[in-house]
C-alpha cells in the first residue's frame, strides 16, 4: 500500500514535470467553470433557506425542506408535472423520430444537387431565433392569420388558436419540429455516411431488395449514435425549453402550457420567492440527473451502447 | 460522401424492381415538399414584408409573390432608434463574445485533447458533469449579480463563455491532428501555446468553422437573459426589441386598434422580423464548405 502510494506521488511529480504549461494553460477555463457552474451550484443551496438578498446566504436562516413541501402541497403541483411529463413524452414521440425518418429517406436520395438544396432548405428554420419563430406562429394563428385562412377554406371556423389549451401541445410540437427536423438530421447523416458500403454489396449480392437493405445495414448502422440521442433525450426529459413557453404561452392557456421550467421563471425571476423557486428548479435537476443515469444503464445492459 | 458513388453502382447493375421505382419517385416528392414546408413560412414573411400595407390587410389565405410593392414598413423600422441600439449592442455582443468564447473553447479542447495527461480524467469529469446536472435559473441569476453583471453587456458575454457541448466537439478535432507533428515541435522546443496557434489551430479551419456558427448563432439570437437582466433600454440587444415590438403590435391587434395603423403594423412587423433574420442567415453559406466536414468529425467519433 504504501510503496503505492508513493509511485502514485512519483507520478503526479513527473506529470507536473513534463505537462506543467499544459495545466497553465487550462487555469482561464477552469476558472470560468467554477465562476459560472459549480458556484452557482453551491449558490442553489438556498433551497434549503428563507434567503434575503439583503441577508445573503450566510445571514438567512436554515428551514429545511420546507419549500420543497410547499411545492408538493401546492395546488399547482401536480398540473406542472402532468403537463411537463406530457409535453415531454410528445416531443419524445414525434419530435425525436422525425430528423432519423428525414435521414433516412434523404439517404435514398442519389441527385446530389437536389439533396444538397432539400438539405439547405431544411436546415433555415434552425437559425431563426425563438423570438421570431414564436413570432411568425403567432402571427399565424391570429383571428385573420394564415391558419385560419386555411381553416375557413376547408369549411371551418374562425378560432383564436393561441388561447385555445386544448391546440398549445400541438403547436408546440409542430412548429418544434418545423424548426428541428432538418439540423437534426446532419448527426444521422454522418452516420449513415460512416455505414460501409460492402455491407450493402454484400446484401445486394445475396439477393436482398432495397427494403430489406435498409432493415438490416442502414438502421444497424446508425442504432449507436440513435441510442445516444435517446439517452441525452431522456436525461432532459423534465427539463423542457422554457424559452419557447415563456414566449408562446399566456394565461389562458396556463392549464396545459405551463411547465416546471416556466414556473420557476415566473415565482423566481418576476415575483423573485428565490428559495422556493430554486427549490422547485433543484428538484427537477435531481431528477433530470437520475433518469440520464438510469436511462444510460439501461442501455448498457441492453445494447452495450452508452454515454460513459 | 464520395462513397455514395460506389452504391450507386450495384444498384444500377442490378435492375430496379418496380416497386423501388415507386418508392424512388414518391421520395423526391415528398423530399421536396418537406424542404418547401420547411422554408415557406420565411419566405410568407419576407413576401408580406414587402407587399402593400392596405391590399395586405384585405388579403386572405397564402401569398407566393408581394401584393404590390412597398418599402414603408422597412423605412418605419429603420428610423426606430431602438433598432439601432439593438443592432449596435448584438452586434458589440457577437463579436466580442465569439471571439472570446473561441478563445477560451480552444484553450480548453487543446489541453483535454493532448494524451499523457494524468488529471485529464478527473478534469473531464469536472467539466462534463456540468452538461447534466446545473444549479438552476435563480442561482444563476445571483451568482450574476454577486459579480454585478446585471445591466451591462459583459454580463451576456462572460458566463456564456464556454459551451461544454462544442468544447468536447473541438477536442474530438483536435485529437485526429497527427501526434508526430506536435512531438516534433516539441523536440523543436516549441511551447504548447506556440503548438496550438500555430499548429493546431490553422490545421483546424472546418473545425474553428462550426464553432464559430454554433456560438455566432447562440449570441445573435439569444434573448431571455438579456431581458432579465438588463434595465437600460439602450443596452438592449435587438431580439429583445424585436420581441417587444412583435408583442405591442399583437397586444394592439387583438384589441382591435383597426385602420391604418393596423395595416402598416403587420407588414412592420414581417419587416422587423426580416431585418433580425436575414444577417444570420446570411453567415451559413459564407461557412456551409467548411461546415459538412467539420460537423461529421464531432459527430462521427462522439
Amino acid at each position: 500500500m504504501k510503496k503505492k502510494n508513493s509511485n502514485f506521488i512519483q507520478d503526479v511529480k513527473t506529470d507536473w514535470k513534463r505537462n506543467k504549461s499544459l495545466y497553465f494553460i487550462i487555469i482561464p477555463v477552469i476558472l470560468f467553470y467554477i465562476l459560472f457552474m459549480y458556484k452557482p451550484m453551491y449558490g442553489a443551496l438556498i433551497a434549503f433557506q428563507d434567503y434575503s438578498p439583503a441577508k445573503g446566504m450566510g445571514g438567512s436562516n436554515w428551514v429545511g425542506f420546507k419549500h420543497f413541501i410547499k411545492f408538493f402541497n401546492s395546488p399547482y403541483f401536480f398540473r406542472l408535472i402532468r403537463n411537463t411529463i406530457v409535453l415531454s413524452l410528445y416531443s419524445l414521440i414525434f419530435c425525436f423520430p422525425a430528423p432519423i425518418i428525414l435521414a433516412l429517406l434523404l439517404n435514398e436520395v442519389k441527385n446530389k444537387k437536389f439533396k444538397s438544396v432539400t438539405q439547405t432548405m431544411t436546415y433555415l428554420p434552425h437559425f431563426i431565433s425563438m423570438v421570431v419563430a414564436v413570432g411568425i406562429i403567432q402571427e399565424f394563428c391570429l383571428n385573420d392569420g394564415l391558419i385560419n385562412d386555411i381553416v375557413v377554406m376547408f369549411g371551418g371556423e374562425r378560432s383564436a388558436i393561441l388561447q385555445n389549451p386544448k391546440l398549445y401541445r400541438m403547436i408546440y410540437i409542430v412548429s418544434d419540429i418545423w424548426q428541428q427536423i432538418g439540423w437534426g438530421s446532419i448527426m444521422y447523416l454522418a452516420a449513415l455516411a460512416g455505414v460501409d458500403q460492402q455491407l450493402y454489396e454484400a446484401a445486394s449480392i445475396d439477393g436482398a431488395g432495397k427494403w430489406k437493405q435498409i432493415l438490416n445495414v442502414t438502421i444497424p448502422g446508425i442504432m449507436p449514435t440513435v441510442i445516444i440521442m435517446l439517452i441525452l433525450r431522456i436525461g432532459s426529459l423534465m427539463s423542457m425549453g422554457y424559452e419557447k413557453t415563456i414566449l408562446l404561452y399566456n394565461p389562458t392557456t396556463y392549464e396545459t402550457a405551463d411547465i416546471i421550467s416556466s414556473y420557476v421563471y415566473r415565482v423566481g425571476l418576476l415575483e423573485q420567492s428565490w428559495s422556493y423557486s430554486t427549490a422547485i428548479g433543484l428538484l427537477n435537476s435531481i431528477i433530470n440527473c437520475a433518469l440520464l443515469v438510469f436511462a444510460n444503464k439501461m442501455s448498457k445492459r441492453v445494447t452495450e451502447n452508452s454515454l460513459w | 460522401m464520395g462513397k455514395n458513388k460506389e452504391t450507386a453502382m450495384p444498384a444500377r447493375r442490378v435492375r430496379i424492381s418496380r416497386g423501388e421505382q415507386i418508392f424512388y419517385v414518391i421520395n423526391y416528392i415528398v423530399m421536396a415538399a418537406v424542404g418547401l414546408i420547411c422554408l415557406y413560412p420565411m419566405w410568407y414573411v419576407l413576401v408580406a414584408s414587402f407587399s402593400d400595407p392596405n391590399k395586405m390587410m384585405m388579403h386572405t389565405g397564402g401569398l407566393l409573390k408581394p401584393l404590390g410593392f412597398s418599402t414603408s414598413a422597412y423605412e418605419k423600422v429603420f428610423a426606430n432608434p431602438n433598432i439601432i441600439s439593438g443592432y449596435r449592442n448584438v452586434l458589440f455582443i457577437l463579436i466580442v463574445g465569439v471571439i472570446l468564447c473561441l478563445i477560451m473553447t480552444s484553450l480548453g479542447a487543446y489541453v483535454l485533447s493532448r494524451k499523457n495527461l494524468l488529471w485529464k480524467k478527473p478534469l473531464m469529469l469536472f467539466i462534463m458533469f456540468t452538461m447534466f446536472f446545473s444549479g438552476g435559473m435563480i442561482p444563476f441569476y445571483l451568482n450574476l449579480k454577486s459579480f454585478n453583471l446585471t445591466n451591462s453587456l459583459w454580463g451576456l458575454i462572460i458566463p456564456f463563455m464556454i459551451t461544454t457541448y462544442n468544447m468536447i466537439i473541438l477536442r474530438t478535432s483536435f485529437e485526429s491532428i497527427p501526434e508526430s507533428l506536435i512531438e516534433a515541435a516539441q523536440i523543436d522546443g516549441a511551447s504548447h501555446m506556440k503548438i496550438l496557434t500555430s499548429i493546431v489551430l490553422p490545421l483546424s479551419k472546418a473545425a474553428l468553422a462550426v464553432q464559430v456558427l454554433y456560438y455566432g448563432v447562440e449570441k445573435w439570437n439569444a434573448w431571455f437573459w438579456a431581458s432579465s437582466i438588463i434595465r437600460d433600454r439602450d443596452k438592449l440587444p435587438l431580439q429583445v426589441i424585436l420581441r417587444e415590438i412583435l408583442l405591442s403590435s399583437t397586444a394592439n391587434m387583438q384589441a382591435g386598434g383597426g385602420g391604418d395603423t393596423e395595416a402598416i403594423g403587420r407588414t412592420i412587423r414581417y419587416a422587423t422580423i426580416m431585418v433580425a433574420t436575414v444577417p444570420i442567415l446570411m453567415i451559413y453559406p459564407l461557412i456551409q464548405k467548411y461546415f459538412t466536414k467539420g460537423v461529421m468529425i464531432g459527430a462521427v467519433k462522439e
